[in-house]
This record gives structure tokens, C-alpha cells and sequence, in this order.
């Protein structure tokens, strides 16, 4: 049953990868890699329990909070072109 | 105990479900505002009900909790991102296509009407 739920979570990443190939604008792209790094996370949590060593969900954890931080880089990045960008500098 | 199994494995097939029923969202919605819906649901129904069929199958144990800590880095971390993402979709020109059309009431350069007479805080 465990590996049932894998092959499911397999399945959605296919097709969630298939998102990020195609685009068509960059948020699409960017809402796709952070619902892969979503599924990479139950994966491993899934993955942990196939294999009877639950203590993978460390990793996922560690994973969840680098999804977080990588999402919003990448998205203060491209609406501001630096990272380094103080909000108060130009008062748009 | 065999009831407890039944009710687990009952949980995971609804979380395959919606974590199925998302990705295919991604695939077929027609445009980014409707994906990010999709999206959501990936990681909340899905994520939630798995997990909650894992928690049943762990027991009273650390595991659980960990699974606990996963799910409510989701629920915190979800609503972030969608937010973000949307916010700097809408400043970057890209406009949310509706059956009605309402896009009049954005402005020329994407960002929302300083009063809109929808009562939403712009």
C-alpha cells in the first residue's frame, strides 16, 4: 500500500515536471518547481515508511524549509532583479 | 486493530487522490491563477490526508510528530508562497482571464486600482 501511494506520488511529479517544461510564463514555471520540491517531500515521508526507516523525515523537513527559501529567491529575484533589494530604497 | 489498518489505508488512497487530482490541475487548468488552485491542493488535502494515514500507521510515536512539523510547514509556508507568487505575477503584467470580463478595472500597468469599487483592499 505504501508503495501504491509512491507510484501515486510518482505519477504527480510526471506530470507536475511536464508544467515545468512547458511553461508558458516563468511564474507557471516557478509554482511547478515549488509543487516538485512539495512532492519531493511527501515522497520522501512515503519512501521512508516503504522501506521501514521513518527516520527519513529529517530530510524531508530539512527539504520542506529549503523549498521555502529557494521559492521566494527566485521570486524576489525576478520581480526585483537582485536579491539584495531594500523595499524602502525606490518607494515604488 | 484491523479497522485502525482499514481507516489508514483509507486516508493514503484519499490523499493519492487529491495529490493526483492537483498534479492533473497543473497539467490541464487553463492559465497561472487557476494552477495556483491546483497547486494548493496538492499540498493541502493531499499532503494533509496522506500524512494523516501515515500518523494512524506510526502510532503514538516521534514519527508522528514529525509528520505533524511536515504538515504545518505546509500550512504556514503554502498561503507564503501563493501569495508571492501571485502578487509578482500581477506586477508583472500578467492578468487573470475571467468569464466576465472585469480587467477594466485594473490599471494600464497591472497593478490593482489604489479603490476599487469591489471593496477589496488594494
Amino acid at each position: 500500500m505504501f508503495t501504491a501511494a509512491a507510484l501515486a506520488v510518482i505519477a504527480a511529479l510526471v506530470l507536475v515536471v511536464v508544467r515545468v517544461l512547458k511553461g508558458p510564463t516563468l511564474f507557471d514555471r516557478v509554482l511547478a518547481a515549488n509543487s516538485v520540491g512539495t512532492l519531493a517531500i511527501i515522497f520522501l515521508a512515503v519512501l521512508g515508511f516503504v522501506n521501514g526507516r521513518p527516520e527519513w523525515l529529517d530530510i524531508a523537513l530539512t527539504y520542506g524549509v529549503l523549498n521555502l527559501i529557494g521559492t521566494l529567491a527566485i521570486l524576489k529575484f525576478f520581480r526585483h532583479g537582485d536579491l539584495a533589494h531594500d523595499a524602502g530604497e525606490d518607494d515604488a | 486493530m484491523i479497522l485502525i489498518d482499514a481507516a489508514s489505508w483509507l486516508l493514503i488512497l484519499a490523499g493519492c487522490f487529491f495529490i493526483l487530482v492537483g498534479a492533473l490541475g497543473m497539467m490541464r487548468l487553463p492559465e497561472l491563477f487557476t494552477r495556483i488552485h491546483a497547486a494548493s491542493l496538492i499540498e493541502t488535502l493531499g499532503a494533509g490526508f496522506l500524512f494523516a494515514g501515515l500518523m494512524i500507521q506510526a502510532g503514538f510515536t516521534q514519527v508522528t510528530l514529525k509528520l505533524l512539523f511536515i504538515l504545518l510547514l505546509f500550512f504556514f509556508t503554502g498561503p507564503v508562497i501563493t501569495h508571492a507568487l501571485a502578487q509578482a505575477a500581477i506586477e508583472a503584467g500578467i492578468k487573470p482571464e475571467l468569464a466576465e470580463d472585469r480587467r477594466g478595472r485594473l490599471d494600464e500597468d497591472g497593478t490593482a486600482p489604489a479603490s476599487g469599487d469591489d471593496g477589496r483592499p488594494s
